[in-house]
């Protein structure tokens, strides 16, 4: 009989090694569903995680698109990190994400057709707020009423895609766009665009400031007492308490961060790769950022090692589509497999299996 | 806005519809929270047992098998849920978010190839008389036979949670599981139990989406009824009747959209559709601001992990 | 009460590793008798108790009821046998009804109606007044403890076993219980009291069987032995109040003036009247039992809950309404009860913890916010050395400490932060000899430093040795401060107890 009995303290051993299994192990079983769906498991594996990156047919074009797609995923994700290791659960980081976007797009043609340098950075200022206000409503309601942050800020993901919805058929149609719906595209708007910084990479603003706020974000964790009582309200409530903190502030600043982050991922993205705002534009990397801070066990250069890997996943499942006829979606498969695998593995984390033999008397 | 070219027996009936998938992912979902444990998942779920439901029926020929293949799918992808948060005791929070993008996924996966088919459907139903009544027969009597399940699921529900000494049992695990624990009641394994329900019935509320409601297959086609079923738990305060009001009052908000928009009313359509997430919202601050109330109804160990320390 | 044997204990013997909890304990319980089990905290009665309850196993002994084996292998069968057990904190559910929390306890129940009409009929009986349909939640403590009983009740035990009863009990409660016990043992039931308030062992119990250091010290007749004599047996030797050099100064370091305090929470206990001064070197003990107001009294002292301004006094200074760091800034320190999960985080290491209270007054933290991990581990190596913390270095998570260990960190943590006003909660609950010694010796050399000190704590020896003054807390009310030297250990007991001549109650 398997007992399970709580460590005196986490193993560090275990945590580390997890997410590497984890990863191991979902190539190993999604392998296995790609057999039983009549594809070849290692051809379907191949394509997905190791073609991007060293396949010189599809490298150049997939790895930049690696960089794209993690710079808002590692940015998301680092302000979501702040708030799980307090306990606080913003699963909302889409809407905040699209209002965003919404508001620096708006603020950038709001000046159109001016240009200026300070165009740009006076969108990005927007965006971050545009996201942390939007985070903010869960925020208030969490420390006023006690209400689930939970449920909250994911009813208002689903209000921020109606206003997305109403803005691309309304407010910031593009009036040259002959009738579609959609925002004028930005990328062909110098002052408010954000470009491939270097060419082929894939590189732009957004991934840089993903980078930055990475190595940020790390020292506030470890260095500054702000990300000390962080740690501390996730552990216990009591503690923090004791130590001085107030939760009411710890609520705030971590959804407000997130907000702020998943805004400003927004804001990159549509000034930049996406382009416009539009009904679809947003494709659900406000929820993938959750895996990824998982993935990267809340440490912020884990999380930029996660970033990476969801979108090789990304990429590989679109390069999977393209070449297996595989659904769009499928690869969301493989993406909760990876936090299954990572969960389930966590148990050795914290608790030590013990092997009883029932005593008989 | 002209009331009289609005047909209130085909906005009633269209209403009933709206409801059941949603309906009837609610109730699993509030049995599932009322033993304690709170599964984000559902929406994954629903989408796997549409899939499976949708080509169980087509496979088969049989509409009603392929309820059952719903029904068995729901039930064993919420198994994962169940053995990594209750025997692996992992985050309910996360393996639930995992769940929901596993089943999307999966669903994409194994529905590829299935889009654009017809599958076969549901006699409706005919009760000699009844359904011949005006305005009553036409509105509420004559649906397929899903649509009287799931209130009959909810009527069951609120009989076994409310009259029989398993549903106390069941609620006390949710109350204190510590306690329960203390007075020998297996907890692991009536939460257990608890979460393949949930499963199975978001599994058949998917079915009736990709059976009848559409009735097609397409990747996706959730689009969010999971998070909606969830938000009705609360809403209803865990309580089966009022999940019912739940259930008509989200299905509805989008029916009287889709009519306001054939009647030539355009007050953004959008804000209207943004009407059931913000009340949801309001109902979620009015029941936590009530300390009183929200206490005596929101099991008191919901989200919480149990280990028994020996 | 007959002569006919109940329950034997014969020579039942229990170790754990580290420690003997049960050392060849015989007595006998007699039918109808209630039978009192006394002892301090750790002299063994839990143990002992969870051995006829069938949680535990015996490690050498037997036990026969009814002149027959009985060694149950789990609660259930104590209970088939005829063996119930009201503990001292209860399984309740609160968001469920007194008939459902009934029923839920029960092996095999009858239907919600009937069991209803049962319950009533037994709660007249047996004089335990209590509605079928109230909320649990809705209950006060007394009445929660009365649908324990009534659960047992329902099965018709032959021992009822009753771990410290009254400790959640106002007076009248008290008296409510006392007449239901005795129709039982009118009855024929045998009740085994867990106690250690002699005032009510006295008053109700005809046999009490002493427990010190996991053996049976003697056995007597509660109501004709002396309670002096009693105390001792308890305890273990002459009491010996020992001369304390007296270090008080005039100088008022703390004044409580009238704190009364209504907890938003019902499991917490209502604060009333509460005034006291404590003077600058003074070390004044308050004691009591765990649960009668003193957690939430630490929590008012120490900031982590608000009052009016000019309830608190620090030196004249009113801090009343003012957080937890500023008090800390100004000297006012504390250590909770709780070691892991309030004064420290168990999966933090030592170094971490260092910084959760002393940051403030150990300026560990620079103005821009950046944490001096630096100066930081300096003080935990400090109070590592100087408290003789056994630990291979300070980067060890506090949860993996032992007890005494970590109590000894936690409390070396404030003093060395050099505290004017000290209070502690509980400084050596469940710590070994070797380490409850040497933080004894602390706290008096904090005092002798000039440092005031107040210790909560449910040790009548500590509180005889170390202490100055006296206060007994019970109920959330808090009795006069009476001078400890000269005190005897029946006036504290009965102090703690709620009765005697140092109390006035607001009746």
């Amino acid at each position: 009989m398997i007992r399970l009995e709580k460590r005196l303290q986490p193993s560090k051993k275990w945590t580390s090694i997890t997410p590497f299994l984890a990863v191991l192990a979902t190539m190993f079983v999604g392998g296995i569903m790609f057999w039983a769906l009549g594809q070849d498991p290692i051809e379907a594996i191949r394509i997905i995680f190791w073609d991007p990156l060293f396949n010189p047919q599809f490298a150049s074009y997939a790895r930049p698109q690696i960089l794209v797609k993690a710079g808002p995923l590692v940015l998301i994700a680092l302000g979501l990190s702040l708030g799980f290791r307090a306990n606080i659960w913003n699963i909302g980081a889409e809407g905040q994400y699209i209002i965003g976007a919404i508001c620096g797009a708006g603020v950038g043609l709001a000046f159109y057709p001016s240009e200026g340098w300070f165009i740009f950075p006076l969108m990005v200022i927007a965006g971050a707020l545009g996201g942390f206000l939007w985070a903010m409503i869960p925020a208030i309601l969490k420390i006023k009423f006690n209400t689930n942050e939970i449920l909250v800020s994911l009813m208002l993901v689903y209000v921020a895609e109606k206003i997305l919805i109403s803005v691309s058929l309304g407010l910031m149609r593009n009036p040259e766009g002959g009738g579609f719906p959609g925002s004028r595209n930005l990328q062909y708007y110098k002052a408010a665009s954000n470009p491939e910084l270097i060419s082929g990479t894939g590189m732009h603003w957004g991934v840089l400031v993903a980078i930055a706020l990475t190595c940020l974000t790390y020292i506030m964790l470890t260095k500054h007492t702000l990300g000390f009582q962080i740690k501390i309200s996730g552990q216990s409530n009591k503690a923090a308490r004791f130590s001085g903190t107030n939760p009411s502030i710890i609520t705030a600043i971590c959804l407000g961060v997130s907000g702020a982050l998943a805004g400003l991922a927004g804001l990159f993205e549509v000034s930049g790769p996406s382009g416009q705002i539009s009904i679809d534009f947003n494709v659900g990397y406000g929820f993938t950022a959750i895996i990824v801070a998982f993935l990267g066990r809340l440490n912020p250069f884990g999380i930029l090692l996660a970033g990476l890997l969801m979108a090789l996943t990304y990429i590989g499942g679109e390069l999977a589509q393209f070449m297996l006829g595989l659904p769009a979606a499928a690869i969301q498969a493989f993406q909760g497999m990876l936090l299954f695998f990572l969960l389930a593995g966590d148990i050795l984390t914290n608790y030590q299996p013990k092997f009883t033999y029932k005593k008989r008397l | 806005m002209d009331f009289f070219t609005l047909n209130p027996v085909a906005l009633l009936a269209s209403l009933m519809i709206a409801a059941t998938p949603i309906m009837l992912a609610a109730i699993g979902e509030l049995v599932v929270e009322k033993s304690g444990v709170l599964n984000l998942g559902v929406e994954g779920m629903m989408i796997v047992g549409a899939v499976c439901g949708f080509i169980t029926a087509v496979e088969t020929g049989s509409a009603w098998f392929g309820l059952l293949g719903a029904a068995l799918g729901g039930i064993l992808i919420s198994s994962i849920f169940a053995f990594l948060t209750q025997v692996l005791l992992a985050n309910q929070v996360a393996s639930g978010l995992a769940l929901t993008l596993f089943g999307l996924g999966v669903s994409a996966m194994i529905g590829n190839g299935y889009t654009g088919i017809k599958p076969p459907g549901f006699n409706t139903v005919n009760i000699p008389l009844l359904s011949d009544l005006p305005f009553i027969g036409p509105a509420i009597l004559s649906h397929d036979p899903i649509v009287y399940i799931g209130i009959l699921l909810v009527i069951l529900v609120w009989y076994f949670l409310n009259k029989t000494k398993n549903g106390l049992v069941l609620r006390a695990v949710g109350e204190n599981h510590d306690a329960a624990h203390a007075l020998g009641y297996k907890v692991i394994w009536i939460r257990f139990s608890a979460i393949l329900f949930g499963g199975m019935c978001a599994g058949l509320g998917g079915a009736y989406l990709s059976l009848v409601r559409v009735p097609q297959w397409t990747e996706g086609m959730t689009a969010g009824a999971g998070w909606i079923a969830l938000a009705i738990v609360v809403f209803a305060s865990w309580k089966p009747y009022r999940l019912i009001l739940g259930a008509y009052l989200f299905g509805g908000v989008s029916i009287i959209q889709l009519n306001l928009q054939a009647l030539g009313v355009e007050i953004g359509i959008a804000y209207l559709s943004m009407a059931p997430y913000l009340v949801t919202i309001i109902v979620l601050v009015m029941i936590s601001s009530n300390h009183l109330r929200s206490s005596a109804n929101a099991p008191g160990s919901l989200g919480r992990i149990f280990h028994a320390s020996q | 009460m007959s002569n006919i044997s109940l329950l034997e204990i014969d020579g039942i013997s229990k170790s754990y590793p580290g420690v003997i909890a049960n050392e060849n304990v015989k007595f006998t319980i007699k039918t109808g008798e209630i039978h009192a089990l006394l002892g301090e905290n750790g002299a063994g009665k839990s143990t002992l108790v969870k051995t006829i309850y069938g949680l535990v196993k015996p490690d050498k002994g037997l036990m026969k009821l009814n002149g027959n084996l009985y060694s149950p292998n789990e609660p259930r069968d104590a209970r088939s046998c005829g063996v119930a057990m009201v503990f001292q904190h209860f399984s309740l559910f609160n968001a469920l009804t007194v008939a459902e929390n009934i029923a839920l306890g029960m092996e095999s129940s009858p239907r919600i109606d009937r069991l209803s009409s049962k319950i009533e009929t037994i709660s007249i009986e047996y004089g335990l007044p209590i509605n079928p349909e109230k909320m649990v939640g809705s209950l006060s403590a007394g009445e929660q403890q009365r649908v324990e009983i009534i659960r047992c009740l329902l099965q018709n035990p032959k021992l009822l076993i009753m771990d410290e009863p009254t400790s959640v009990l106002t007076p009248n409660e008290i008296k409510t219980l006392f007449s239901t016990l005795k129709k039982l043992k009118r009855e024929g039931t045998s009740i085994l009291y867990i106690s250690h308030k002699l005032e009510d062992i006295r008053s109700i119990c005809d046999t009490a069987t002493i427990l010190r250091g996991g053996k049976n010290v003697g056995t007597c007749d509660p109501k004709k032995e002396n309670v002096r004599n009693i105390a001792e047996m308890m305890i273990g030797e002459t009491i010996k109040i020992p001369k304390k050099k007296s270090t008080i100064s005039k100088l008022i370091a703390l004044e409580v003036d009238c704190l009364n305090w209504v907890p938003r929470d019902s499991s917490q206990k209502q604060l009333k009247n509460i005034s006291f001064k404590l003077l600058k070197g003074e070390i004044l003990g308050i004691g009591g039992v765990a649960g009668n107001g003193q957690d939430e009294l630490t929590e008012i002292l120490s900031g982590e809950v608000l009052s009016n301004k000019n309830t608190i006094r620090l030196f004249d200074n009113p801090i009343g309404d003012i957080g937890i760091n500023k008090r800390r800034l100004l000297g006012l320190l504390t250590a909770p009860e709780e070691r892991l999960g309030h004064a420290a985080i168990p999966d933090m290491d030592l170094i971490e913890n260092t910084n959760l209270t002393a940051h403030t007054r150990e300026k560990l933290v620079k103005k821009s916010g950046i944490i001096d991990w630096r100066k930081t581990q300096e003080f935990a190596k400090n109070i590592i050395k100087e408290f003789d913390v056994r630990t291979p270095n300070a980067k060890v998570a506090a949860g993996s400490l032992s007890g005494g260990n970590l109590q000894k960190f936690v409390i070396g943590r404030e003093v060395l932060q050099k505290p004017v006003v000290f209070i502690v909660n509980q400084p050596t609950w469940g710590v070994d000899a070797a380490a409850a010694s040497s933080i004894r010796q602390a706290i008096l050399d904090l005092a002798s430093t000039g440092s005031a000190v107040i210790i909560i704590s449910q040790d009548l020896d500590e509180l005889l040795e170390l202490t100055d003054n006296f206060m007994a807390i019970n109920s959330g009310e808090m009795s006069q401060k009476i001078n400890t030297q000269g005190l005897t250990v029946d006036e504290i007991g009965l102090m703690i107890g709620g009765t005697g001549t140092y109390w006035k109650r607001h009746d």
